[in-house]
C-alpha cells in the first residue's frame, strides 16, 4: 500500500527514538514548583492567589486574561511562596507562582480512579465551557488554547476533525507512549473533541514508524464512531498543521488562512488524552508527558510530570546530566529551544527535554552559497530560503514579502540540509519579524 | 557548572556537505576518464592530469592575491572544473593551451565574479570557448581514437556537416559515419569526455542516486533535442539524420549530464531547470543543424546561462497553499 503524506519538500532526519517503548513513568513531586503563568500562546495568565495562601493539586491559580489566553491549575499542594520573575524556555524572565511542596492532596472534584468512563454525557457548550476551564492547550508544542479551536469563526464551518498523532520530530517518543498506554482515553477523549467542534468525521494521523500504535489504534477504532486512521508515509515536518492536513485529506490551507477555512481542525493526541481527563474525570491540564533523552543520557525515559518541576529534576530521573552536554533543548531537535539553565520549570508546551553531547551542539562553518536548490527542494511551503536570507542581509524586506517570507512554519528543514550550513532560518526568521511588523504597522 | 550552548533551532544538520556533493561529481567521472585513456591513450590522462593542476593552482592564486580570502582549493570544484575542462577538449591539444583554458576558466569565469557560487557563466564552458575561439584549428584536431582509425580526423558531428554542406545526402553518408551503437560505447572521435555515453549516463545514474543532481535539466536537455530533432527528421531525413545519433554523438551527453546541471549557474526551481534544459536542447539543435559549427551545446549552455537569473525572477517553486 502507499502510504500517504504531504507533496511540497520534506527531509528524513534520522529518527533517534531512544526512549521508544520506555513505559510512562510518574516523576517524584519535587520540593519546590515554578508554575508559569504563560504555558501558552497569547496573554498570560492573571495570578489568583497571594503569598501565603494554601493550594490543592488541580485548583486553578492563574485565570486567562484575554480571548487568546488560558487558565493555569496548581500541579501541587502547598503553600504559595511567592509570584517571581524567572528565566522560562523562551529565554525571558516571565511570570511564576513558587509553591512549596506539602503533601499531594487534590481537589475533591477530580475523579482520580482508574475507571474508564465511557459515555459522554455533557453537551456541546458544556464540552467548550469545560475545555476552557480546564486550561487545555495544544500540547504539540504550539501550545494553543484549545476552545478557540473549537468554535469556529462566523463565517467557517468545521467538518472534519484531525488528530496529529505524528510525532516527527527525532527523539521525541511521548505522544507514541501515551498512545500505547493510553488508547481508549484518547479515543474517548477524540470523541469528545468531536461532539465539541460538531463533526462526525475524524481521522488520526500516525506515522508509519509507530506500527504498533497504528494496529492498535486501528483495532480500537472498530469501537468508535467516525474515527478513522491513517497511516503516514515517515517525513518531516509532517507534524506541521498544514503539512498534516495536506497528508491525511489532500487539501492544502491557503496562504495566510487557518485550517477552518477548509473545514478542518487539528488537535494533538496528547491534547486529546487531556481532553478526556478535563471532560470524563474533571481533571484539569497539570501534567504531562515529557520525554527525557539524548545520546549520552543514561536512561532516556517518559516521564509524567507535574507543571513547574525544574528541568534538572527530569534530568536527575533520567540517570543525571551527562559529561559531554554540551546543550538540553526543551522539544525536539528540528523546533525546541535550548534552555539557558536547568533551573527552568516545564511547561505545558514541554514534550521532551533533549540534552545534546559537546560535539553536537556548535554549528559548523557556514561556508558560501553554492545554488545547490536543496533549501528549496527541501521546503514544505515552497518558498526559497537561500534567497529569503540573502534578501533578509540586504534588509529587503518589500520583496521579502513578495517572495512570501509569512509563509515560513519554520521548521528548520532548509538550514537541517544546506551543504554549506547556512544559518537560513536564522535570517528568515529575522525576515519574518520585520515584515510581520511591517504589516501590522500598515494595517494600523 | 559549564555554560550551555544556546543557539536557535534547529539543533541538527542533516549530513550534506559541500565536499561531499564535489567529491560525488569527482567519482562519478571517474569511470568516464578511465574511458578516455583506454581510447585515447596517456595523453588523455596527461591532459586531465595538467588541466585539475592548473586550475587548482589559479585558485589559489587568484583567491591568496586577489580575494585574499579562505583557501578554497580543497572544497573540490577546482577540481571538478579541472576535470570536465578536460573532457571538453581534444587529447592532442598543446599542453599550454590547456593551461590556457585554466587560467581563462577559473581567472574569468570563475574567481572575477568572487569564486565559488558567485559566477553566472560555467567557468569550464568559458575556458572552452575561449580557447576554441582562439585557436580553432588546435581545438578541433582530433587524434584518432585508438581502437577506430576509420574514423579519425574528424568527430561524428563534423563529418556529418562536412558531408551534408557538400551536398551529400544523410544516407550517403551513413556508411562513413559510426553506429549509434558504437557512439553508445564510445568507440569514435572526439574530446576526451566525449567519448563514451554509456559511462557517462553511468556517472549520471550515480549523481541521481546520490542526489547531487535532479533529473530535471538532463532529461529537459536530451529530450528537447531527441524531439526536435526526430520532428526535422520526420520532415526530410535525408537532410536532417536520426535523432539518436545526435544526443549519443558531440557533447551531448557530457553537456547535459555534467556541463548544464552545474549548480551554481542553473535554474534553482525544477519547473525553471525544466524550461533551462528544454531551450539549451533546441538551441543546440538548431546550431548543429542550421549554424556554423557542427557543435553548439557549449554555446548554447552558456547562452542559457545569461537567462538563469531571469528564469530565478519570474519561474518560483510550486508554493503550498499558494492556488487558492
Ligand atoms: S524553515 Fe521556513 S523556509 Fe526553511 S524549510 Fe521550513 S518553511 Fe521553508
Ligand atoms: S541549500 Fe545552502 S548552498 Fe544550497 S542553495 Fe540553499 S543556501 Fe545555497
Amino acid at each position: 500500500m502507499v502510504l500517504k503524506t504531504f507533496k511540497i519538500g520534506g527531509i528524513h532526519p534520522a529518527e533517534n527514538k531512544l526512549s521508544a517503548n520506555a513505559s510512562i513513568q510518574a516523576l517524584a513531586i519535587p520540593k519546590t514548583v515554578y508554575i508559569p503563568m504563560a504555558q501558552h500562546i497569547g496573554a498570560p495568565a492573571t495570578p489568583l492567589i497571594k503569598k501565603g495562601d494554601m493550594v490543592k493539586v488541580g485548583q486553578m491559580i492563574g485565570k486567562a486574561s484575554g480571548f487568546v489566553s488560558a487558565n493555569i491549575h496548581s500541579s501541587v499542594s502547598g503553600k504559595v511562596k511567592k509570584i517571581d520573575q524567572i528565566l522560562d524556555s523562551s529565554g525571558y524572565k516571565k511570570d511564576v507562582v513558587v509553591i512549596d511542596v506539602e503533601g499531594d492532596e487534590w481537589e475533591e472534584t477530580i475523579d482520580r480512579s482508574a475507571e474508564l468512563v465511557k459515555e459522554i454525557t455533557m453537551s456541546q457548550d458544556e464540552i467548550k465551557t469545560r475545555i476552557a476551564e480546564s486550561g487545555i492547550v495544544g500540547l504539540g508544542g504550539a501550545t494553543f488554547p484549545t476552545h478557540i479551536k473549537l468554535s469556529p469563526p462566523p463565517g467557517n464551518s468545521a467538518e472534519v476533525l484531525i488528530i496529529n498523532a505524528v510525532e516527527c520530530e527525532p527523539y521525541l517518543t511521548a505522544d507514541h507512549q501515551i498512545m500505547l498506554e493510553k488508547g481508549e482515553e484518547i479515543m474517548i477523549g477524540v470523541s469528545i473533541l468531536m461532539k465539541g467542534i460538531g463533526v462526525d468525521k475524524a481521522i488520526i494521523g500516525i506515522e508509519n514508524n509507530k506500527k504498533d500504535a497504528i494496529a492498535y489504534f486501528k483495532k480500537l477504532a472498530k469501537g468508535y464512531q467516525g474515527i478513522e486512521i491513517t497511516p503516514l508515509k515517515v517525513q518531516y515536518p509532517q507534524g506541521g498543521e498544514k503539512q498534516l492536513i495536506a497528508a491525511t485529506i489532500g487539501k492544502e490551507v491557503p496562504s495566510g488562512a487557518l485550517p477552518i477555512a477548509i473545514g478542518a481542525v487539528v488537535n494533538n493526541v496528547a491534547t486529546a488524552y487531556a481532553v478526556y481527563e478535563a471532560v470524563q474525570k474533571n481533571k484539569p491540564l497539570f501534567e504531562r508527558i515529557v520525554t527525557v533523552t539524548g545520546k549520552s543520557v543514561a536512561k532516556p525515559c517518559n516521564l509524567l510530570v507535574r507543571g513547574g518541576t525544574p528541568v534538572n529534576d527530569l534530568i536527575e530521573a533520567a540517570g543525571g546530566l551527562p559529561e559531554d552536554t554540551g546543550k538540553v533543548i526543551s522539544g525536539g531537535p528540528m523546533m525546541g529551544k535550548a534552555i539557558v539553565n536547568l533551573e527552568v520549570p516545564s511547561a505545558k508546551g514541554t514534550s521532551g527535554i533533549l540534552i545534546m553531547q559537546d560535539t553536537e551542539s556548535a554549528r559548523e562553518k557556514m561556508d558560501a552559497c553554492i545554488r545547490c536548490a536543496k533549501c528549496v527542494k527541501v521546503c514544505p511551503m515552497g518558498i526559497e530560503p537561500y534567497l529569503l536570507m540573502s534578501l533578509s542581509e540586504k534588509s529587503m524586506w518589500e520583496k521579502s514579502e513578495n517572495c512570501n517570507v509569512m509563509d515560513c512554519i519554520e521548521c528548520g528543514s532548509c538550514s537541517f540540509t544546506c551543504p554549506s550550513n547556512r544559518p537560513l532560518l536564522d535570517f528568515i526568521r529575522l525576515g519574518k519579524g520585520t515584515v510581520g511588523q511591517i504589516i501590522r504597522n500598515r494595517k494600523s | 557548572m559549564k555554560l550551555l550552548t544556546v543557539s536557535p533551532s534547529p539543533h541538527i544538520k542533516g549530513d550534506e556537505s559541500v565536499k561531499k556533493i564535489m567529491y560525488g561529481v569527482v567519482l562519478s567521472l571517474i569511470p568516464a576518464l578511465i574511458a578516455s585513456t583506454f581510447f585515447f591513450g596517456w595523453q588523455a590522462l596527461m591532459i586531465t592530469a595538467v588541466s585539475v593542476t592548473s586550475c587548482v593552482l589559479f585558485e589559489y592564486l587568484f583567491q591568496k592575491i586577489f580575494l585574499k580570502g579562505e583557501n578554497t582549493i580543497l572544497d573540490g570544484s577546482a577540481i571538478i572544473t579541472g576535470l570536465l575542462l578536460a573532457f571538453n577538449v581534444p587529447s592532442s591539444l598543446p599542453i599550454w593551451l590547456v593551461v590556457l583554458g585554466a587560467l581563462i576558466s577559473i581567472g574569468v569565469g570563475k574567481m572575477s565574479f568572487g569564486g565559488l557560487g558567485q559566477n553566472l557563466f560555467n567557468p569550464v564552458l568559458v575556458g572552452r570557448v575561449f580557447v576554441l575561439i582562439s585557436y580553432p584549428v588546435q581545438m578541433t584536431s582530433w587524434t584518432a581514437n585508438s581502437t577506430v582509425d576509420a574514423f579519425s580526423g574528424a568527430t561524428p558531428l563534423g563529418l556529418l556537416k562536412e558531408g551534408l554542406k557538400s551536398g551529400q545526402s544523410v544516407s550517403q553518408l551513413i556508411p562513413s559515419l559510426p553506429s549509434n551503437l558504437d557512439l553508445f560505447y564510445g568507440s569514435m572521435t572526439g574530446s576526451l569526455g566525449e567519448i563514451s555515453a554509456m559511462l557517462l549516463l553511468l556517472g549520471g545514474l550515480y549523481m541521481l542516486y546520490k542526489k547531487i543532481i535532479t533529473w530535471h535539466i538532463p532529461v529537459a536537455v536530451l529530450g528537447s533535442m531527441f524531439v526536435l530533432q526526430g520532428i526535422l527528421y520526420l520532415v526530410n531525413s535525408e537532410l536532417y539524420i536520426n535523432p539518436l545519433f545526435h544526443i549519443l554523438s558531440g557533447g551531448a551527453m557530457l553537456g547535459a549530464i555534467y556541463m548544464a546541471t552545474d549548480m551554481v549557474t542553473s535554474p534553482m526551481s525544477p519547473k525553471g531547470q525544466l524550461i533551462y534544459g528544454t531551450a539549451i536542447g533546441i538551441i543546440t539543435i538548431c546550431i548543429r543543424n542550421f549554424g556554423a559549427y557542427p557543435e553548439g551545446i557549449s554555446f548554447a549552455i552558456l547562452i542559457m546561462n545569461g537567462v538563469v537569473p531571469l528564469i530565478n525572477n519570474y519561474v518560483k517553486p510550486t508554493r503550498f497553499g499558494g492556488k487558492a
